[in-house]
C-alpha cells in the first residue's frame, strides 16, 4: 500500500512538471509585456537616459528575452527566486515570511466553509423544499452574488464599527501582543504549541472576520455541490438496497450516502481553494493582512518582475500540491481510484 | 387453510408527477404462503416492481398509497412506524434487486455490506458478524469467500454481485424473499445458476418467494403459482400448471404466444398489438380492452373483478369474455 502511494505521489509530481514549466514561461512573458519599465521606475525620478541604461544593465534587462529567461530558469533550478527590487530582499525570503499568513487565512476560511456548507447541503438534500433547503438556496445565491471585498467591508462595519465585537481589522495580531515563536508560521497553531492562550485568543479575534469573509464566499459552491451529490446518491439503487435491508437511517445517511456524495465534493474543493487564493488578494487588502496577496499587488504596481513571478510560481506550487493531496484523499475514500490505476 | 404469510388487499398506488396523477396500481390482491413461490409476470411498466416496493416500504416519495392493506404475519405494514418496519425489513423479509452492479454500495467492501445488515438485526460481536458474513458468501456458492469478503463490487462480475445481493438478502434468514428480475442483465448460464440458488435456498428454509419477472418461461420453471399483471391490474392468477393448460385471459394467452419455446420457430411468435395504455387520466374498467381482440361493449361496464375460472377457486381471472 505504502509503496503504491509513493509511486502515485512521484508520478503526480512528475506530471506536474510540464504544468509548472508552462506557468513559469507564461508568467515570464506576461510580466515583460506589461506596460511600465522597471528600469525607469527604479532609477528614480531624477535619472537621465544614461543612469536608466545603467540600471537596466545592472538588472540584466538589456539582454534579449530568451537569455533572460534562460538565466531565470537556471537560477530557479538552484533555488534562487531572484531579488525583489521593491524591498531589496530575496523573493523567497519575502514569500516565506508572508505565505504562512495567507495560508492560515485561506485554510481557516476553507475549513469554516466546509464545516457550514456540507451539513447545510446534506440537510437541504434530505429535506427538499423545506426551510433548510430554502435557506441553503439563499446562502448559495448570496455567496455567489456578493463580491468578497463587499462582504468583508460589511462585516467590518457591523462587527467592528457598530457592535465593537471584533478588534480593529489591522493585520494578524494587535501590537499589544508579541507574535508566538515560529514553528509553522501559523499564529493559531504556534500560540497553541507555545501554550499561550492569550495570544491564541487575540490571533483568533483578528483572523475571525477575514476568515468568515472567505468562508461565506466559498460556501456557495460547496453547499450546492453537496446538495446535488446527496440528492443523486439518495436516489441511487444502493440506497434503496440499504433501506430494504432495514439499515438504521443514520447508517444509510452517513455510511452509505454521505461517503459516496463526498467524492464530487472533494473534487470541488480543489476548485474552491483556487477561487479562495484569488479572493484572498482582495480580503488581505480590506483587512490589512500581511500576506502574499498584498505583496503581489505592490510588486505588480512596481513592475517588480522577480516578485510577481515568485508569487505566481508559489501559487502554482500550492495549487499543484493541494490537488495532489485531494487526489490522495480520493483514493482513500474511493477504492475504484486506487493505486493500481498506474 | 393456514393463515397466509403475506396478504395484500385492494392495494391502489398513484404517482404524482408534473404531467398529472399516474394510476400505477389498481386494487391489487395477492396472498403468499410459507414455502410457496409466486411469480408475478407482466411486461415492463405493468406495476410489478411498484407492488414489491410497496410491500418493502421503499416506494419513491412521489408515490401515494390511496387504499388497501398489506399484512405480513399479522403485522399491518402500511400503518406500522418506520422503526418497526426497519426491524422487519432485512430480517423477516428481504429483497433482491435487478442490476446488481448498481444495487451494491460501490465504495464499501461486500463483506462489510453483509455485516452491516447482520449487526443491524441482532446483537452479534464484530468477530461473529465477520464469520457469518463469510459464511453467507459461501452459502451463495461464491468461491473463495474469505478473499471475496474484501472485494468491492466493481471487482466482481455481474453474476457474483447478484450472489452478494442474495447473501445480503438471506443472511438474516428471512421468511419472505422478493426477487425483482434477479437475472436481468446476466448471461443465460448465470441466470440458471442464480435461479437455482434462489430456489434451493428457499426450499431449504421453507421461505416464501415472490419472483418478479417478465419471462414467462422462467416463471413456469420456478413458480408454484403465477400472477399476471397488466397496466397495474391483476388480470389472472393461477397455479402454474393450470395457467399453462388453460389461460383464461386474452393477455395471458397473448404473452404465451409471444414467448419462444424450444419447439417453436421465431415466425410463430406473435406480438401483442398496441402498448400499455397511458395510466394518466380516466381509464376503462379493463385496462387491456384497448388492445383486446375479444372486446365487446359489456367490457366497458364498471365493476370488473377477479372471478373463479370454472370450479377451481385458485384460478381466477378478471375478464368478461375469458377464453
Amino acid at each position: 500500500m505504502r509503496t503504491s502511494w509513493m509511486v502515485t505521489v512521484g508520478q503526480r509530481l512528475l506530471e506536474a512538471l510540464p504544468t509548472l514549466f508552462g506557468i513559469i514561461l507564461v508568467t515570464f512573458v506576461l510580466t515583460r509585456s506589461l506596460p511600465g519599465d522597471p528600469a525607469v521606475y527604479f532609477a528614480g525620478p531624477a535619472a537621465d537616459a544614461q543612469s536608466i541604461a545603467e540600471t537596466r544593465a545592472s538588472m540584466g534587462l538589456d539582454q534579449p528575452l530568451p537569455v533572460q529567461f534562460g538565466r531565470y530558469v537556471q537560477n530557479l533550478a538552484q533555488g534562487d527566486w531572484g531579488v525583489s527590487h521593491n524591498t531589496g530582499r530575496p523573493v523567497i525570503e519575502e514569500l516565506g515570511r508572508r505565505l504562512p499568513a495567507s495560508l492560515e487565512l485561506t485554510l481557516l476560511g476553507l475549513l469554516l466553509s466546509m464545516a457550514a456548507a456540507i451539513p447545510l447541503g446534506v440537510l437541504a438534500a434530505t429535506r427538499p423544499n423545506s426551510l433548510v433547503d430554502h435557506a441553503c438556496r439563499v446562502v448559495v445565491t448570496a455567496g455567489v452574488s456578493m463580491p468578497v471585498f463587499f462582504t468583508g467591508l460589511l462585516l467590518v462595519y457591523v462587527f467592528y464599527y457598530q457592535l465593537g465585537w471584533a478588534p480593529s481589522p489591522l493585520g494578524r495580531l494587535s501590537f499589544m501582543y508579541i507574535e508566538p515563536p515560529k514553528v509553522t508560521g501559523l499564529y493559531l497553531v504556534d500560540s497553541l504549541l507555545a501554550g499561550d492562550f492569550e495570544v491564541f485568543r487575540a490571533a483568533l479575534g483578528q483572523i475571525a472576520l477575514p476568515a468568515i469573509t472567505l468562508a461565506l464566499f466559498a460556501m456557495a459552491p460547496i453547499a450546492r455541490m453537496t446538495r446535488a451529490a446527496m440528492l443523486g446518491v439518495l436516489g441511487s439503487d444502493y440506497i434503496r438496497t440499504a433501506k430494504a435491508s432495514g439499515l438504521a437511517p443514520h447508517t444509510v445517511l452517513f455510511t452509505y450516502a454521505l461517503r459516496n456524495a463526498l467524492l464530487p465534493v472533494l473534487t470541488t474543493l480543489g476548485m474552491v481553494f483556487s477561487f479562495l487564493l484569488g479572493a484572498n488578494v482582495l480580503v488581505e487588502k480590506v483587512f490589512s493582512w500581511p500576506g502574499i496577496g498584498s505583496f503581489a499587488i505592490e510588486a505588480l504596481v512596481a513592475s517588480d518582475y522577480a516578485a510577481v513571478q515568485g508569487f505566481v510560481l508559489s501559487m502554482a506550487l500550492l495549487f499543484v500540491s493541494l490537488n495532489l493531496i485531494i487526489d490522495l484523499l480520493y483514493t482513500l475514500i474511493d477504492p475504484r481510484a486506487g493505486g493500481e490505476a498506474t | 387453510m393456514k393463515q397466509p404469510l403475506l396478504t395484500v388487499e385492494d392495494l391502489t398506488v398513484e404517482f404524482q408527477t408534473r404531467a398529472g396523477i399516474v394510476q400505477v396500481l389498481d386494487r391489487i390482491n395477492l396472498t403468499l404462503h410459507k414455502g410457496e413461490t409466486l411469480a408475478v409476470v407482466g411486461e415492463s411498466g405493468s406495476g410489478k416492481s411498484v407492488g414489491a416496493f410497496s410491500i418493502m416500504g421503499i416506494l419513491d416519495p412521489a408515490a401515494r398509497i390511496r387504499s388497501g392493506s398489506i399484512r405480513f404475519d399479522g403485522m399491518d405494514l402500511l400503518t406500522s412506524s418506520a422503526g418497526d418496519l426497519n426491524t422487519v425489513r432485512g430480517r423477516e423479509m428481504a429483497m433482491i434487486f435487478q442490476s446488481p452492479a448498481t444495487a451494491l454500495n460501490p465504495i464499501r467492501k461486500v463483506g462489510q455490506q453483509i455485516e452491516d445488515v447482520l449487526r443491524r438485526h441482532g446483537p452479534v460481536t464484530r468477530r461473529e458478524a465477520r464469520r457469518r458474513a463469510v459464511e453467507a458468501l459461501a452459502q451463495v456458492r461464491i468461491p473463495d469467500p474469505e478473499r471475496r469478503y474484501h472485494a468491492y463490487p466493481f471487482e466482481l462480475s455481474g453474476g457474483l454481485c447478484q450472489r452478494v445481493m442474495i447473501a445480503i438478502a438471506l443472511c438474516c434468514q428471512p421468511r419472505l424473499l422478493i426477487a425483482d428480475e434477479p437475472t436481468t442483465g446476466l448471461d443465460v448460464t448465470t441466470q440458471a445458476a442464480i435461479m437455482d440458488l434462489v430456489r434451493d435456498l428457499g426450499r431449504e428454509r421453507n421461505m416464501a418467494t415472490m419472483l418478479i419477472t417478465h419471462d414467462l418461461a422462467l416463471a413456469a420453471q420456478y413458480a408454484d403459482r403465477i400472477m399476471v399483471m397488466h397496466a397495474g391490474q391483476v388480470v389472472e392468477t393461477a397455479p402454474t400448471d393450470a395457467l399453462f393448460s388453460q389461460a383464461a385471459h386474452p393477455y395471458t394467452a397473448g404473452l404465451m404466444k409471444a414467448t419462444p419455446t424450444e419447439a417453436s420457430s421465431l415466425d410463430e411468435l406473435k406480438a401483442i398489438p398496441g402498448s400499455l395504455p397511458d395510466l394518466k387520466g380516466s381509464l376503462p374498467p379493463c385496462r387491456f380492452a384497448g388492445r383486446c381482440e375479444r372486446r365487446e361493449s359489456r367490457c366497458d361496464d364498471p365493476g370488473l373483478a377477479l372471478a373463479a375460472v370454472g370450479t377451481d377457486d385458485l384460478h381466477r381471472v378478471a375478464c368478461r369474455r375469458p377464453l
